[in-house]
């Protein structure tokens, strides 16, 4: 190793090792993709890491990042050195005090992992639109764009603003740069210390209120002084800019690394000028150098400090030469003359030359455009378009790169295959799966290769949308010279498949150059495995002269203990055939590295792992590659050819991995997608799928219940409807009362299964002379997927039930009902899923859906494929998201448009009751719509209205036409998880609640932010370990029933399926009835928790019958009856919480890092949970007589 | 003065009453609690190798799964620096008791490999165990393994762990041997210095509504000890072994019977649980009070008098007993 600080991090880390030295309270949320920023600073002072004047910086998690800058605030008006760490919708939340801060010269700096703003949909992706919405703040701009300018520009924007007094935001592309791995060299403490002034520092703190020498700040102005007052500040930011500079030249002269504001690098004597942000710049400059070395007169200038924008430092750093600019932006500012460096620009060189400061006399000519939105990839091929662009006469100005734009045509043509790749480089492409460990060990791998050896080495990762059986990618790059490629990997010397089944769905071997190494983990041997390639496959291998190795993975891990864990297994065989380093080096490396890794879990994880690391080569072989093609199997089409035309031209395309090519105008203009999407997407992620013995079963429908994924299905059908039934469909004669003489079949959709097990372990059926075996159990999938497909296939074209004569008081009985909730991208065993399923049966298709972001948003909206659906009438879930924070107003704007609807259309309904028909209008406002045949028979009225309305020349007849559906009852649900209803929605949702509006809220609680990887929440017990809670939570969880039921006319119920099935039916059915506002508080397990989620509804039950989750209804429809609303449907806890909490790894695992404090916590968890339980009991007991109204009797209005 | 002191694992100890391998020992207090109502020395709870694995892994499993799969949930729990899995908690509280209290405490460990045997007790050495007891039991489901290979292991183990250790070791046995008086000896050649009888399993139940098997944890009584009071005065004087007799062990009487039969110690554990640290004075109160309204000096006098050798039928400890004993209970439902 070169240089002792010489580290391997990703951009994240890089940031906040120096934002936790150099502040004393850090105010954090999460947001992708800046939460381990937080997480990591939370976790250092967990562990009494001390900042540079030796003391554990404080960090507080807030309920929203709107409560983040409030903190941040208050903090900074105290004196003390404060940051926050977010991004995107963060950002924008922060604004407000953004203002207030920058107004009040308070030296601080925000760090930002810059990332799309949700528009016409979400993206967690990285790119400027949130950092250049803030651009009014009077906050500076400071640009990183590789992961050693992130480190560094963190210390500089933090000693800039202490001297400037202007606050800072130092941002780097989300992702790109906050997740790429790099070897950086790390700054020490003396450094930082060095770059950091004590006296001013003692001004910030100086300049804190105090008592001790009050003054206000905050006043309200008139229009006598306010504009003079905001024009004080101008002399801090036209001196800024110069400070920044001698801040940088100070870095300089410690460390060596010289920065600018503005960086131009290219030929001195360039006539074609790239000018950009961030790590696009890099690339631009990296091939702006490439291209110079053949002759091009071309450069790029790099912006770093984008506010304040200096004009003279920015003109001068231009060359002399220059005839043409391409200002390229990462945003998109619909409507505006351009995008805002664009702009900035613009005007800068007409200032410039106004004053004379252009190293030019004549004003360049200057075109913009957009590149990179949403981390889409920008390469150097995309750059030589564009200066391709600028050598032409007329260039294309407000242009787009790297997309196809065939609606507006902005789009630049460039070259695809053009490469600027150091061939001193070393490029690897790796294709995992989330659960086999792949990401895990390249990260390893990068820093063995960045640590053990004088390699610079790169590894950016790439994740799937979906949450079970994600596929990953890994691109790793090494070699002698600094990586500022910030771009993927499209041509690799070694190709990696960790997943055999990967070959018959995307096109891996793409990446491979020529002559490249390809390594298969695969079932079949060196002698075999050629014969079970695809065609396509095998014609690359052979026309690319590929070396092609082969191992089974699994069957080194099987025997070492290692389960489907073939991480060491598969990176062994990496180091062994790169050769990066000699094998014993490597594999001493490896087994430095999982001693590293794994070595505080316990001796025997590092056994294994060491075992599997041995017993690898062994099992390591190269195939002999034939010399000609001779498979008949070819690669899988992404969807059936059933599917209909958009799924298959436009989604089709994103599932093949080919999302990128699509144009323009294959995408919806507004984000409107079809639903019902997940049935095209196969995805056959499991080895194990449940199999259903007829004469076991007792039709219970629990399986079909608790399947997170609506796999499992019944129906009952009558004898006639059997016709061409495959063979081996199965059938039995129905136990159902409604239904005599009918059949049963209970079905498995073997290729949307993700194998969780719930179902096997729900089923209450066994065999009486084998009672391991139960009516449902699980098998191997590959040897009977074709069958149970056909007969999943033909399930699916029986008769749906009739939901008129169906009596839904039960859960066999709920569970006839279609769901239209299927085959999400949840994790397997999900906890949520079931409940929305649940939704989607009983009230689906009448339903409107408001979705927080969070868990429930992504597996429910993500593209390419959504899980929403609709039944064989076209009637299902409309759904959509706002954002995080919004979700129980946005649901009720939803509820308003229902209710103002509605009104108006009973207001002018009876104005046609001549040409309708009086009895039909009658009918239709009196009708009574509580029950299914009472909606059916609505619609059916509707129906009839909407067809007469038809025929009248009116344009009132026209507005009842267009808004007709509304007559037909509808449910309005508000669904969300914890984080939302706990925390950043949690004002709003009250005010719903309050709102006495009826509005079902369902809110999903795992006791944990569990999208953004299970950080705290105020729905988080006691005791529970969660980020932003190491050391397990210290204060009980908030009581948010118990604050609905304060209302008194809010319908409240807890439920847990797996602690009483039907209470969950009842509970949905009396909110969904309830006149009012209803809340659902549903107890979800979540892989967050850290157990065997196959075990989750024991773990339901268990937490109930703790006292942890009580089950419970609140009705106050009760009320009126003279009844206490509160029934509790649990009994008296009857196990210690202990019994149920350490099953999980979330609270046992503080148990085996501190004891002491475990076990006391423990005890005050026991507390809480007994005396909430008293407090409910004595809630429940009390007697209503007509004195206590519970706030629910409404007003005359 | 009556003469409580016996010898047990080359320790002198003030009466014969030990608390046995138990959940009572998991807490230093506990044992302080012990100490000060009079007992003589205790066995700690058992480390179990098996167990550090599991939790190891599954540990391991859980930090580890849903990982580095979805690009806004790299992880899903916070990490620690370190994880009290291993020995090392075990062998810390080890410690810790040693230093709270005066009475030996003997070390129990229930191996799962054989580096871990002879390292984990190696371990406990080296924390200050004044003995180790091993908890050896191997449940053979394998039809392929018979009961001499079996036996073999045991003696193996035992010897391995003889040379890499210095303090005693008691073997606490199972009731299930062919030929125990044949194991005792080998197992005392094999370096065993006390032989502790027997261990007392957990045997699982079934759930008729659930059709389950489940787990079921009962406490003993005092008519649990025959099974080894009658062993250990079988074996006594033929086995040159400390004899321990556990399970059943609830009053005064009991150890009384525990020591006549040849036993150094009675170990007590399900009356501990049930009781309370309190029950060892009674315990020993009442034990003092029998011995002196019998006249009796010591323990030591009374020790092994009613084992075989000593008794004058010493058949009725065998075979015959077992006839009699059937005819005169039948007797009374003619």
């Amino acid at each position: 190793m070169e240089d002792r600080n010489m580290i391997t991090i990703d951009g994240n880390e890089a940031v906040a090792m120096v934002a936790h030295k150099v502040n004393e309270v850090i105010a954090i949320y999460p947001i992708t993709p800046s939460t381990s920023m937080g997480e990591l600073s939370d976790a250092w002072s967990a562990l009494g890491k001390k900042n540079l004047w030796g003391t554990v910086p404080l960090v507080i998690e807030m309920q929203s990042e709107g409560g983040a800058a409030g903190a941040v605030h208050g903090a900074l008006q105290t004196g003390s050195l404060t940051t926050t760490f977010t991004a995107s919708q963060g950002l924008l939340l922060m604004i407000p005090n953004m203002f207030k801060i920058a107004g009040e010269l308070t030296s601080t700096v925000f760090h930002v992992a810059a990332r799309s703003i949700a528009a016409q949909a979400l993206s967690i992706f990285g790119d400027h639109s949130d950092v250049m919405a803030i651009r009014s703040t009077g906050f500076s701009l400071l640009a990183s764009g590789t992961v050693q300018e992130a480190h560094d520009m963190a210390l500089i924007a933090t000693a800039s603003t202490l001297r400037a007094r202007v606050p800072f935001v130092h941002f780097f592309e989300g992702f790109r740069i906050s997740s790429e791995v790099n070897k950086i060299k790390a700054l020490t403490d003396a450094e930082m210390r060095a770059m950091l002034d004590e006296k001013l520092i003692h001004a910030h703190r100086a300049r804190g209120l105090s008592p001790d020498h009050p003054f206000i700040r905050g006043t309200a102005q008139n229009p006598d002084v306010f504009f003079q007052a905001r024009e004080t500040v101008n002399p801090f930011y036209e001196a800024c800019p110069e400070i920044v500079q001698e801040t940088m030249d100070k870095f300089a002269g410690l460390t060596g690394r010289q920065y600018h504001l503005f960086d131009y690098i290219g030929d001195p004597e360039a006539e074609r000028v790239i000018v950009a942000i961030g790590s696009g710049a890099h690339t631009a400059a990296e091939t702006a150098k490439y291209l110079q070395a053949r002759g091009e007169k071309v450069g790029v200038l790099l912006v770093r400090l984008y506010r304040p924008f200096s004009v003279k430092h920015f003109v001068e750093a231009l060359p002399a030469s220059v005839k043409t600019i391409a200002v390229l932006d990462r945003t998109k500012e619909p409507g505006g003359t351009g995008e805002p460096l664009y702009q900035d620009v613009i005007t800068a060189l007409a200032e410039g030359l106004a004053n004379g400061w252009t190293p030019f006399s004549q004003m360049p000519r200057v075109i913009g455009g957009r590149y990179g939105l949403s981390s889409k990839e920008f390469t150097p091929a995309m750059v030589k378009g564009v200066f391709d662009e600028l050598a032409r006469e007329t260039p294309k100005n407000h242009f787009t790169i790297g997309i196809n734009d065939d609606v507006s045509r902005s789009s630049l043509p460039f070259d695809a295959g053009f490469s600027i790749e150091d061939p001193q480089t070393v490029r690897a492409v790796f294709f995992g799966l989330g659960s086999d460990g792949t990401v895990g060990a390249n990260k390893n791998s990068i820093k063995i290769i960045g640590e053990e050896t004088d390699n610079h080495a790169q590894g950016y990762f790439v994740y799937d949308s979906k949450k079970s059986g994600a596929m990953t990618v890994s691109h790793l790059r090494f070699g002698p010279k600094p990586i500022t490629a910030s771009y993927l990997i499209t041509q690799a010397s070694f190709v990696a498949c960790h997943q055999f089944n990967f070959l018959e769905r995307y096109d891996v071997l793409k990446y491979a150059q020529p002559g490249a190494v390809f390594l298969l983990n695969s079932l079949y041997g060196p002698d075999e495995v050629w014969d079970h390639l695809p065609r396509e496959v095998q014609k690359i291998i052979i026309e690319k002269k590929l070396k092609f190795y082969t191992i089974d993975g699994y069957k080194v891990a099987e025997e070492t203990g290692m389960g489907r864990r073939i991480n060491t297994i598969m990176q062994t065989c990496f180091f062994a055939i790169s050769g990066v380093l000699p094998r014993d080096e490597a594999i001493a490396a490896i087994k430095t590295s999982i001693e590293k890794t794994y070595g505080k879990r316990g001796e025997a994880v590092v056994q294994r792992n060491f075992e599997a690391v041995d017993n690898t080569l062994a099992n390591l072989y190269e195939v002999k590659v034939p010399e000609s093609i001779n498979s008949d199997l070819m690669r899988k089409a992404p969807v059936p050819e059933a599917a209909p035309a958009f799924v298959k031209d436009v989604l089709a395309e994103m599932i093949a991995g080919r999302g990128d090519d699509l144009p323009v105008s294959a995408l919806p203009i507004d984000g409107t997608y079809p639903t019902g999407t997940t049935q095209w997407e196969k995805r056959n992620i499991t080895l194990e799928i449940p199999v259903w013995v007829e004469d076991l079963c007792i039709q219970c429908g629990k399986c079909v219940f608790v399947c997170p994924h609506a796999v499992i299905r019944q129906k009952v059908y009558s004898p006639e409807a059997l016709v061409d039934a495959p063979q081996a469909f199965q059938s039995t004669k129905a136990r159902f009362k409604e239904f005599p003489d009918s059949l049963y079949t209970l079905a498995v959709s073997p290729e949307d299964c993700t194998g969780c097990g719930l179902c096997v372990e729900v089923c209450p059926a066994k065999d009486k002379s084998q009672v391991g075996r139960k009516a449902i159990n699980m098998e191997p999938q590959p040897p009977i997927r074709e069958v149970e497909k056909e007969k999943w296939e033909y399930f699916l074209t029986l008769p749906e039930v009739d939901r008129t004569k169906l009596n839904v008081n039960s859960i066999k009985n709920s569970q006839l009902l279609q769901p239209l909730f299927e085959f999400s991208g949840a994790c397997a065993g999900c906890g949520e899923t079931p409940y929305l399923k649940l939704l989607s049966q009983l009230y689906g298709d009448r339903a409107i859906i408001a979705n927080a972001t969070g868990c429930s948003s992504i597996y429910g909206g993500n593209l390419p494929t959504t899980p929403w659906a609709k039944n064989g009438e076209g009637r299902g879930p409309a759904w959509s998201n706002s954002l995080f924070e919004d979700n129980a107003e946005f649901g009720l704007g939803m509820r308003l448009t229902v209710d103002k609807q509605s009104e108006y259309a009973r207001e002018i309904l009876p104005l046609f009751a001549d040409q309708v028909g009086n009895i039909l209008v009658s009918e239709i406002l009196e009708a009574d719509q509580s029950t299914e045949a009472g909606i059916s028979a609505q619609r059916e009225r509707v129906s009839i209205l909407k067809e007469r309305l038809q025929n009248i020349d009116n344009p009132q007849a026209r507005d009842l036409l267009s808004i007709a559906d509304v007559l037909v009852r509808k449910s309005v649900w508000i669904v969300g998880g914890d984080g939302w209803a706990y925390d950043i929605g949690y004002g709003g949702l009250d005010h719903v609640l309050a709102s006495g509006r009826d509005i079902n809220v369902l809110v999903l609680d795992t006791q944990v932010y569990s999208n953004t990887g299970g950080q705290s929440s105020k729905a988080t017990p006691r005791a529970a370990v969660a980020k932003f809670a190491a050391n397990g939570k210290a204060l009980p969880r908030k009581d948010l029933g118990m604050m609905a039921m304060s209302y008194g006319y809010v319908y409240v119920a807890s439920i847990a399926m797996g602690a009483s099935d039907v209470q969950t039916l009842k509970a949905f059915q009396e909110a969904e009835a309830y006149p009012g506002p209803s809340l659902i508080m549903a107890y979800s397990h979540c892989i967050a928790h850290g157990y065997d989620l196959r075990y989750g509804l024991d773990q339901q039950k268990l937490a109930t019958q703790s006292g942890l989750w009580p089950i419970f209804r609140y009705n106050p429809a009760l009320i009126q009856q003279g009844k206490n609303p509160l029934i509790i449907d649990s009994k008296e806890p009857s196990v210690p919480l202990s019994e149920f909490a350490y099953n999980e790894t979330r609270f046992s695992m503080l148990m085996q890092s501190d004891e002491e404090r475990a076990e006391n916590l423990m005890e005050l968890a026991q507390r809480d949970v007994s005396s909430r339980w008293t407090l409910y009991k004595q809630m429940a007991e009390m007697h209503y007589n007509g004195k206590i109204n519970g706030g629910g009797e409404k007003a005359n209005s | 003065m009556i003469d409580l002191t016996t010898n047990y694992l080359g320790k002198k100890l003030k009466n014969p009453l030990v608390a046995s391998s138990s959940p009572l020992s998991e807490k230093v207090e506990s044992v302080q609690a012990l100490e000060e109502a009079g007992i003589a020395a205790v066995v700690l709870y058992s480390l179990f190798e098996e167990q550090i694995i599991r939790e190891s892994l599954a540990l391991n499993r859980f930090l580890e799964e849903g990982t580095e799969s979805f690009a806004e949930a790299i992880t899903y729990l916070p990490q620690y620096g370190r994880y009290s899995i291993g020995p090392d908690a075990y062998v810390e509280h080890l410690r810790k008791v040693k230093q709270a209290v005066k009475i030996p405490v003997i070390g129990s460990l229930n191996g799962f490999t054989r580096g871990g045997w002879t390292e984990y007790a190696r371990k406990i050495e080296q924390a200050g165990a004044d003995g180790l007891e091993l908890n050896l039991y191997f449940l053979p489901t394998d039809t392929q393994i018979n009961s001499a290979e079996l036996e073999a292991g045991y003696l193996e183990l035992v010897e391995d762990i003889r040379q890499s250790i210095q303090i005693p070791i008691a073997v606490k046995l199972s009731p299930f041997f062919s030929s125990l008086p044949n194991i005792a000896a080998r197992l005392v050649d094999a370096g065993a210095n006390g032989l502790v009888l027997f261990n007392r399993f957990y045997q699982p139940d079934f759930n008729l509504e659930e059709l389950e098997v489940v787990p079921n944890l009962v406490l003993s009584n005092s008519t649990e000890m025959r099974l080894p009071l009658r062993w250990i005065a079988l074996l006594y004087g033929r086995v040159a072994a400390d004899f321990a007799l556990t399970t059943g062990i609830h009053t005064a009487q009991d150890v009384l019977k525990a020591m006549m039969a040849g036993a150094s110690v009675a170990m007590m554990a399900s009356a501990l649980l049930k009781y309370g640290a309190g029950h060892v004075t009674q315990v020993l109160t009442d034990l003092e009070q029998w011995m002196k309204e019998k006249e009796y000096v010591s323990v030591t006098q009374m020790k092994g008098s009613m084992s075989q050798q000593a008794i004058a039928d010493p058949a009725a400890l065998e075979r015959a007993n077992y006839i009699k004993e059937l005819s005169s209970y039948s007797q009374p439902l003619r």
